[in-house]
């Protein structure tokens, strides 16, 4: 069994608890303005031409985006970390991509992982059958869980999906009691205002469950150089990033609401 | 002839101050941040004069020592700073720096190179300079000690020096590097003088052919422990003095308090806190008086020294913690009054820096190996914090049984962007010693000084010999022993590059250039320790390192329990990055031949762009925990560690290495060709054990991985530099987390892991506008240094170090 993986990032330490190594999984069936990982959205290899100068002289070379990688390959470049993993507490963090279109293999690698010992999280935009959840939650010990925009419409025209599958599973998640953190991307122009806010507070407040802390991620636009290379629009381009100290008044009502709240993850 | 306009650049009043320290101490601070570095002729017209009025005629070598040192002591001017509570200063005045004749005479162009040049720089005065011309210079010149050890080098010796392919550390310098243990903290000059009693005593001429120079010896240090009791004495009626003439009560009862405790120590051992630190304080004037040794001396386990004193004086309420605090403050003062006495042409280069590498050590473990962290040790991490200054380093010791909270303390000091203090694997540390066939109690007493060096604190002799510069033997190698800048064949005949039909019969020859260049070198420090030993014997310093007295023989003379002589390999990964490319693309691929790739390196690569693209992007590279760019690691470490283990030296020193570069990395590039890894014509090679800079991209966690790959417990000291973005240290989640990094290295045995946190804009603004950093420090290589006191070159490269930010 294979997976195409687009990288994996060691001394990961925004990712869950300690140093992690954090493994990215192409594919990505959500398509969100705002994506800080482009190269993560199509399931297929790509290739980019990147420029190196040197003493003057410019060399191309293609770069290959996706590696098709067997659970042994990646649990071995996984377990090269286990030592910083062990001394800290950290563990491993399948991220994306959406690391649940690729469920078979996921799982595979998750009860590898749970089989050395590890502690697994699954960095999910939460966007797949509800089966898919089920069958990977009894070896995922933590999910960071995406929550973008409450409103489906907007949702659907900012991410190009509808929220209630996702809403579904993190609901199913909630009342299993399994252990998450909710990440909620901060962008402006669309879900930087009292309204989404106020209405995650209130989903939550009427699904109580196992949540670990909430971790708001504010919209920073160091992507943007990627999308050129990707040859992809980026129709939030002129946006800027936003500061942590921006976020504060949202963190005060998470808090206030009972959940540990980080700015930046 | 005045200095270039510099003189206020050692000003650090860029960084808030706490509001901790007292007014006396915040005065103290600023006056030797202040303080203009001089050369100072004082001392060196005492000796000259010393030495030229015969004043010792007839005496054995030790005896005259002894006599010399106690002839300036009681000459030499007294200095007590206003307001200071710890006193004795090595000049006439804060950064006063006085010189050592009789080991470098320097010449009247060496005095214009210290006092013009922008780096380190040293002002020297009109009389200073009259002095040297009319004295120092016409007494000494053919009679120091440098010149002995210039005419007894061997042509070889001497062609691979001039060639670069090691310094020589006792060129300008003697002999220390050691470390005070429990005994000089526990013992007074007069129970001392009672230990020198008894070992006369001990001394049985019928049967013991040396026995006359132990008593000759013995007698050396009777006279060196009188000196230093009478030069506290000094201070005592010096103290009375001023204080009759004291208007505030306040300062007047200090005075009168300061007097009695010169009184007190180093006569008598110390009974309180204050007395202590001012019996520390003059044992360490005393050595860095006698000579101009090598990291001048050290405290060592100051927190494990103090704490007894502290702990029953906070007990019986005759001490309280803010008083503490201040001794201690106005005792760090007195190190950064004093930096390292000024170095001149390749030993300035090997070690460009004011710091003088006293490195005092926090934490580790106790005697009978319980966790040694304690109250002390976090009062001593809060000084620190707050002192800020470039004098004494310090670093902390930690063992698996030290706690989260100390090590969080110590990384949180690092975070403020000063480089200390630095963070050493105490469990590797004892395991080295042992190793080494240290007793298990004295090498938990043990601990690291000047860089990263392992010794047993008061109980070994451990020096430095010199750098030694592996990449510049493969450059030779490449070119059949010949080096292509002095135009010299220096090296073994081992053939022209095409004539290697393999890698490993390159290896063979590479191999046979460093064993031939490890004996040129530890042959050339057989004789120079023997010039030493009969020339220049330190009989004080021979007091405090055991097992000197009970065996009447001297420091330098392998009178200590145990004696080590190390030779510090630098570049191990600009060679193994070389190696690998040398493998990959000549042996294995066959892209190039072997002598158009050293044509290449020869043109700097001019013409040649399409191998150095493919040498720096398409060649494995050390420090991404790639075994493949990781394999020729353990070849090179085994190719030196053979060569140089095994050898012994006059005194009974076993021969050993360790890997660690101060600023000699840069001098050692600055010799060199490109080199095969890419590295263009005169650039720095990698420094101690850190990759390549910018080799490593996989993050620190791959870096740490890479450097565990090195045997560290057969060496006497690594030194691995990591930079992180201030941005890393942003709260108390990502401070645990490089605790729990740096001890996943250490469980690696890692030896020794120090950050420098400043981003690298800081930097490239400091570079442009020196004025605005004046006070930032930043870690260089086992010590830290003002940014604008390092050279360009040496400022690019700590920019270019792979930042690893927190993203």
């Amino acid at each position: 069994m294979q997976a195409l993986v687009f990288d994996i990032k060691r001394f990961a330490v925004h990712d869950g608890p300690g140093i992690r190594t954090t493994v990215f999984l192409k594919g990505c069936p959500l398509n969100c303005a705002w994506c800080h990982n482009p190269e993560g959205i199509s399931p297929n290899v790509q290739t980019v031409i990147k420029t190196i100068r040197v003493d003057g002289k410019e060399f191309k070379e293609e770069e290959i985006i996706g590696n098709r990688l067997s659970v042994e390959q990646v649990l071995s470049e996984v377990l090269k970390e286990k030592v910083f993993m062990d001394s800290s507490e950290g563990g491993v963090t399948f991220s994306g991509g959406e690391p649940l279109m690729q469920p078979a293999f996921l799982k595979a690698l998750l009860v590898a992982c749970k089989k050395e010992g590890l502690h697994t999280a699954v960095d999910t935009s939460g966007y797949a059958k509800l089966s898919v959840v089920q069958d990977i939650a009894p070896y995922t010990d933590l999910f960071l869980y995406d929550l973008k925009l409450m409103d489906d419409q907007a949702h659907q025209f900012f991410t190009a999906v509808s929220n209630k599958l996702i809403l579904d599973n993190l609901i199913y998640l909630l009342e299993n009691r399994h252990p998450l953190r909710i990440r909620i991307p901060v962008i402006p122009e669309v879900n930087f205002n009292q309204e989404n806010t106020t209405e995650c507070l209130q989903f939550l407040a009427a699904h109580p469950g196992n949540i670990q802390g909430v971790d708001l991620l504010p919209y920073h636009n160091m992507a943007n150089q990627k999308y050129l290379r990707f040859k992809k629009e980026n129709s939030l381009s002129s946006l800027q990033s936003l500061p942590n100290s921006s976020l504060t008044k949202i963190r005060e009502q998470f808090e206030r609401a009972g959940f540990e709240t980080k700015i930046g993850g | 002839m005045s200095g270039p306009d510099l003189k206020q650049k050692s000003v650090g009043n860029n960084y808030p101050i706490s509001l901790m320290m007292t007014e006396r101490i915040k005065q103290l601070r600023r006056e030797s941040l202040e303080a203009v570095n001089s050369i100072n002729a004082e001392r060196a017209l005492l000796i000259t004069e010393f030495y030229s009025k015969h004043l010792a005629f007839g005496d054995s070598v030790p005896v005259q020592r002894a006599k010399s040192l106690q002839y300036i002591l009681r000459n030499k001017s007294i200095c007590i700073n206003d307001k200071e509570l710890i006193v004795g200063e090595r000049g006439p005045a804060p950064k006063a720096t006085p010189t050592y004749p009789e080991i470098n005479v320097h010449s009247l162009q060496d005095l214009d190179i210290l006092d013009t040049r922008e780096k380190v720089w040293f002002s020297v005065d009109k009389e200073t300079r009259k002095a040297y011309e009319e004295l120092i210079i016409p007494f000494w010149k053919g009679r120091c000690n440098r010149d002995r050890v210039m005419e007894s080098m061997s042509p070889e010796w001497l062609n691979a020096y001039q060639a670069g392919i090691f310094t020589e550390f006792m060129e300008q310098r003697a002999p220390g590097h050691t470390v005070a243990g429990y005994k000089l903290f526990q013992k007074g000059m007069l129970d001392i003088l009672q230990d020198i009693k008894q070992s006369r005593s001990n001394i049985d001429p019928l049967n013991d052919p040396a026995a006359y120079d132990k008593l000759e010896e013995l007698k050396a240090m009777e006279i060196a422990a009188h000196a230093i009791m009478d030069y506290a004495e000094r201070h005592a009626l010096k103290l009375e003095e001023l204080a009759a003439l004291e208007k505030d009560d306040q300062r007047r009862r200090e005075l009168q308090q300061m007097a009695k405790i010169c009184r007190r120590v180093p006569a008598h051992a110390p009974s309180n806190f204050h007395e202590v630190l001012q019996h520390y304080w003059f044992i360490h004037l005393g050595v860095i008086t006698e000579l101009n040794p090598w990291d001048s001396f050290n405290p060592g386990r100051l927190d494990q020294h103090l704490y007894p004193f502290y702990q029953a004086e906070t007990a019986d309420g005759s001490l309280n913690k803010e008083q503490a605090v201040e001794i201690l403050q106005s005792f760090w003062i007195k190190f950064n009054n004093h930096p390292a006495p000024p170095k001149v042409g390749i030993t300035a280069q090997e070690s460009n820096t004011y710091t003088d590498f006293s490195l005092i050590n926090h934490g580790g473990l106790t005697p009978d190996g319980k966790d040694a962290v304690n109250e002390m040790t976090f009062i001593l991490l809060d000084v620190i914090e707050e002192m800020r200054l470039l004098q004494p380093s310090s670093m902390v010791q930690l063992s698996e049984k030290n706690p989260d909270a100390f090590i969080e303390r110590a990384v949180r000091i690092t975070k403020t962007g000063f480089g200390q203090p630095s963070i050493f694997n105490t469990d590797a540390i004892i395991q080295e010693l042992l190793n080494q066939g240290k007793s298990l109690e004295d090498a938990r007493n043990g601990g690291c000084s000047g860089c990263v060096e392992v010794g047993a604190f008061g109980t070994e002799s451990y020096i430095l010999t010199g750098y030694f510069n592996l990449p510049k033997i493969l450059e030779v190698t490449l070119h059949d022993g010949f080096d292509p800048r002095t135009g010299k064949q220096i090296g073994l005949h081992t053939g022209k590059a095409d004539s290697f039909s393999s890698f490993d019969s390159f290896l063979v020859a590479f191999k046979a250039q460093v064993e031939h260049f490890v004996r040129i070198k530890l042959a050339g420090s057989n004789l120079i320790e023997k010039i030493f030993m009969n020339h220049v014997p330190t009989p004080f310093l021979s007091l405090f390192i055991d097992d000197c007295v009970a065996k009447g023989m001297d420091y330098v003379g392998g009178g200590t329990r145990y004696n080590t002589n190390y030779l510090q390999g630098v570049g191990l990964g600009t060679i193994t990055d070389s190696l690998t490319a040398i493998s990959l693309h000549i042996f294995e691929n066959k892209s190039i031949s072997f002598s158009e790739f050293v044509k290449a390196l020869e043109n700097n690569f001019s013409g040649a762009e399409d191998l150095r693209y493919r040498l720096l992007y398409k060649t494995p590279k050390y420090g991404n925990d790639d075994d493949l760019a990781d394999a020729h690691l353990a070849e090179v470490f085994d190719i030196y560690y053979r060569a140089v283990n095994g050898h012994v030296s006059p005194r009974g020193a076993q021969y050993r290495i360790n890997l660690l570069p101060t600023t000699c990395h840069v001098y050692f590039g600055s010799v060199m060709h490109a080199s095969p890894d890419g590295r263009k014509s005169g650039l720095p090679v990698s420094e101690g054990i850190s990759p390549v800079q910018g080799a490593d991209r996989q993050g620190p966690t791959s870096v740490l991985k890479s450097a565990a790959k090195i045997d560290h417990l057969h060496t006497g000291g690594t030194l691995l530099n990591q930079k992180f973005s201030p941005a890393f240290f942003e709260n108390d989640d990502a401070i645990r987390k490089l605790g729990q990094l740096i001890r996943a290295y250490f469980k690696m045995n890692g030896h020794h892991i120090q950050f420098n946190v400043v981003d690298a804009e800081t930097l490239r603004d400091a570079q442009k506008h020196p004025e605005r950093h004046q006070g930032l420090i930043v870690r260089v290589a086992g010590y830290s240094d003002y940014f604008n006191d390092l050279g360009t070159d040496l400022q690019n490269e700590i920019i270019l170090r792979t930042e690893h930010e927190s993203i």
